[in-house]
């Protein structure tokens, strides 16, 4: 029982953990990403549609991150070197994302492929409790595990993380440091945009090998939450995420086996959750023990005086 | 010697502002070259643009003799050419590891962070700081900052090192200690041009001086054929320095009673320890010490920024010890902070506003429940003109103006409403000889009035030319007092590194 809840909650976490390592990486350079939603949409039907037409669940993993780098390339446009607003930008990927996906995806309603399998480490998977939770699940799940870690040791190991993260912080210092705010930027949010393509991918590929439009429900937007929940770090948005991943296991065992809740209420559980989330986390952030990257939203023009 | 660098007729405007109208010089290998000019004469300006921050609207820059186009800071440094800014490029969240390493030359992917902290650290000790590598910078004093920005730029391989206002926010011993090492990089054929406004500083360490004003680089004098005076003269022209005379009667009452006040830091230590405090009615009492005395902790909790931990303060007969910032002002006590950006001013709101931040609720500037925006255009009008603050176009946020003239517009209006007692923190930080005059001017003519002042200031020159009675802090504590008619800048400075105590109280 136990072990089949953790099973559930980290399969119904990882598209969000996928989705929300892709924003903490824009907004570590200082670009809010309000896009999340349609972008994660995008990776779907691109990974569903390149899985269908190439047999490959490979290929179509890898048309997700393209399809989503190249729409996130359009937010990286407006917001970088033209300076746009970046909400503004972003709540208008999100629309493009959920149209977009509904024309295209029409054709593809009804398809059915073969989802990615279970690959179980061997010795690892037998443990009692986590063994079929962490080590008895797909290779995304294996790849988000890895990611968490290298995001983090990214940022706090190597030379471009620190520079990225000053661009999120004080740009004119990354500036006068003689590293390009622009390109830094730019590609922190296009790759930040196709690991959000992927998290939308698992959806359908993995969770439900199939595409229903609008399959995200929602979870851009838990993620935009989640990244504040996770203090701008890797780990974090990893316990945030399966959190979210366990309430959601938690409301459909609860809906299977039958209870006097509506399944209403039962279905609303992940998302008043959300809100609790957005409420600590701001009480947090206005006590001042924030990691918000100082630079967030601020559009960066050399010439102009801060 | 060989030149270096050569500037010719760089002309750089922003939206309603001739920030540099003409400007030809030249910098030569192994000389020390100093701009001098007046609160927004185009000295940072003219610094961004050599290091390609800003570009020029038109000019010419050749280094080497070949000429140069700089798109941006890269390439400038490409070239040799390394900056410390005026307004510190620094990250407050990282640590001062982070801030080093960044700036650092050729740092592989993966770096070794063991090696890099030794060379980091090796050059921290060779200049005798005291500098943890782990802290966050936001952590840190001023003083503190100001050198962790001349490590980043001695540590990259500069030929030609630009210093924007470095003294600015160090003591006199650690302008002392910048000195020998900007004669050292002399020594090794580096060339440096160099900012500053205080004129003993500039008289001692340049070879060569150029006048700037507004945006004209109207001459440059070689070492032999300037004085601080001929300086002045140059800097100023025509304006006259405000003359005042100290008034030197003063009333018995008493304003301020500090009693036996100790405030803890964010780490739990004393930075105030027990101090108590008398000010006189239109007493002007500065105070002395090493930057991180306590001197700031005794302004903030005088302001109501700080909660105090023990100990009471009275004005007059009202117990103001748990006021809040606002109360504090009501009860008349004005403050001018130390760090103007973060919390002196409202960086997006015009000068205007931010001259009435302070007032909106007095009913000269309110017509009901709306803002009477006439009065407050006509009171930036004749705040901007009495304190010669140097602005753009109408309604541009303050923070375009120069670093003196922020100083300026926050010192109009913590004088506006007339307070009881001034707490200002390093006031003429930053300003030219003019502007610097002028606010103590201001400051003698309100002790006139019945103004009193705490002065807290590391320029010794301003506290005895000021002071009524001069306070020594030492480790949070008040030391002594020095009676500014009798002491010598000797003694006080022996006081404030506390190897002397008490010589007149
Ligand atoms: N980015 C900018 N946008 C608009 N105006 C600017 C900008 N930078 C400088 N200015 C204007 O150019 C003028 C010169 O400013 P600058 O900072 O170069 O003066 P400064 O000589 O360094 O003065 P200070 O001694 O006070 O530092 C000022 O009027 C300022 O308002
Ligand atoms: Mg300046």
């Amino acid at each position: 029982m136990v072990e089949i809840l953790l099973d559930a909650t980290v399969r119904a976490g990882t598209p969000i953990l996928f989705a929300t390592l892709g924003a903490i990486l824009n907004e570590r350079a200082g670009i809010i990403n309000l896009g999340i939603e349609g972008l994660m949409l995008i990776g779907a039907l691109a990974g569903f549609a390149g899985t269908f037409y190439s047999g490959s669940l490979l290929i179509g993993v890898l048309c997700a991150f393209i399809a989503a780098f190249v729409a996130g390339s359009i937010h990286a446009l407006i917001t970088v070197p033209l300076r746009g607003n970046q909400i503004v930008s972003g709540l208008a990927l999100t629309m493009f994302g959920i149209g977009v996906t509904a024309l295209f995806g029409r054709g593809m309603v009804g398809e059915t492929i073969v989802g990615l399998e279970r690959i179980a480490l061997p010795g690892l998977s037998q443990l009692p409790i986590v063994g079929r939770a962490l080590f008895q699940q797909d290779l995304l799940i294996y790849i988000s595990f890895i990611l968490v870690f290298l995001i983090w040791f990214f940022l706090y190991r190597t030379r471009i993380g620190l520079g990225l993260r000053t661009v999120g912080e004080n740009p004119a210092a990354a500036d006068t440091c003689g590293i390009s705010v622009s390109l830094y930027r730019f590609l922190a949010v296009t790759t930040g945009a196709g690991l959000v393509g992927i998290g939308g991918a698992y959806l359908s590929l993995a969770m439900t090998p199939m595409w229903i439009e609008n399959m995200s429900a929602g979870r851009g937007w838990i993620a935009v939450a989640l990244v504040i929940f996770s203090g701008w770090s890797s780990h974090r948005a990893m316990l945030g995420a399966y959190l979210f991943g366990g309430i959601t296991a938690m409301q459909l065992r609860f809906q299977a086996i039958g209870t006097d809740i509506s399944t209403h209420i039962l279905q609303m559980l992940p998302y008043i959750f959300t809100i609790l989330v957005l409420v600590v986390s701001t009480i947090r952030l206005q006590k001042g023990s924030s990691q918000q990257p100082q630079g967030l939203g601020q559009p960066y023009d050399r010439e102009d005086r801060k | 010697m060989p030149e270096l660098l050569q500037i010719e007729h760089i002309r750089k405007t922003f939206p309603g502002v001739i920030a540099l109208d003409d400007v030809s010089f030249t910098v030569a290998t192994g000389e020390i070259h100093t701009i001098l000019g007046e609160n927004g004469a185009g000295k940072s300006t003219l610094m961004n643009v050599l290091t390609g921050l800003y570009h020029p609207d038109s000019g010419k820059m050749c280094l080497d003799g070949t000429e140069v186009h700089f798109t941006s800071p890269r390439d400038s440094l490409a070239c040799g050419i390394g900056m410390v800014h005026q307004h510190f490029m620094l990250v407050p969240a990282h640590s001062v590891f982070e801030n080093i390493l960044l700036a650092l030359d050729k740092v592989p992917l993966l770096y070794n962070r063991k090696q890099y902290q030794q060379k980091i650290q090796k050059i921290i000790d060779t200049f005798e700081l005291d500098l943890d590598l782990d802290t966050e910078v936001w952590k840190l004093s001023i003083g503190a900052q100001q050198w962790i920005e001349l490590i980043k730029l001695l540590l990259r391989d500069c030929r030609l090192l630009i210093l924007d206002e470095p003294t600015a926010v160090l003591t006199p011993q650690e302008t002392d200690r910048l000195f020998r090492v900007l004669r050292l990089l002399q020594e090794q054929g580096k060339s440096i041009i160099f900012i500053s406004h205080k004129m003993r500083e500039v008289v001692e360490i340049s070879d060569r001086v150029t006048v700037l004003k507004k945006g004209r680089s109207i001459s440059t004098l070689d070492r032999g054929s300037f004085d601080r005076e001929i300086l002045a003269g140059l800097m100023i022209g025509q304006d006259k320095i405000p003359e005042w005379q100290k008034n030197l009667q003063m009333s018995e009452n008493i304003v301020l009673d500090i009693r036996n006040l100790s405030v803890r830091n964010d780490r739990g230590l004393a930075d105030l320890d027990q101090v108590s405090l008398q000010l006189k009615e239109g007493e002007i009492l500065g105070i002395a010490g090493i930057a991180g005395n306590g001197q700031k902790a005794l302004a903030e909790a005088l302001t109501g920024l700080k909660p105090v931990t023990r100990g009471k303060i009275f004005a007059g007969e009202v117990d103001i010890t748990h006021s809040t910032a606002r109360s504090s002002y009501i009860s008349g006590i004005a403050h001018i902070p130390e760090d103007r950006k973060s919390i002196g001013i409202a960086p997006d709101l015009d000068v205007a506003d931010n001259l009435i931040m302070k007032s909106y609720k007095n009913p000269l500037f309110r017509r009901g429940f709306f803002q009477n925006r006439g009065a407050i255009r006509r009171n930036a009008e004749d705040k901007v003109s009495r304190f010669a603050i140097k602005t753009g176009p109408d309604g541009s946020p303050v923070r375009y103006l120069s670093g003196g003239n922020i100083q300026k517009v926050i010192i109009a209006r913590e004088l506006s409403e007339n307070p009881r007692v001034l707490v200002a923190l390093y006031p003429t930080r930053g300003l030219d000889i003019g502007s610097a005059e002028y606010i103590h001017k201001v400051i003698v003519e309100g002790a006139g009035r019945g103004m009193s002042t705490i002065l807290i200031a590391e320029d010794l020159d301003e506290l005895l030319k000021l002071s009524d009675r001069i306070a020594v802090m030492f480790r949070g504590r008040i030391i002594g007092y020095a009676d500014p008619r009798r002491t010598t800048r000797e003694e006080i400075g022996l006081m404030m590194s506390g190897e002397r105590q008490d010589q007149a109280s």
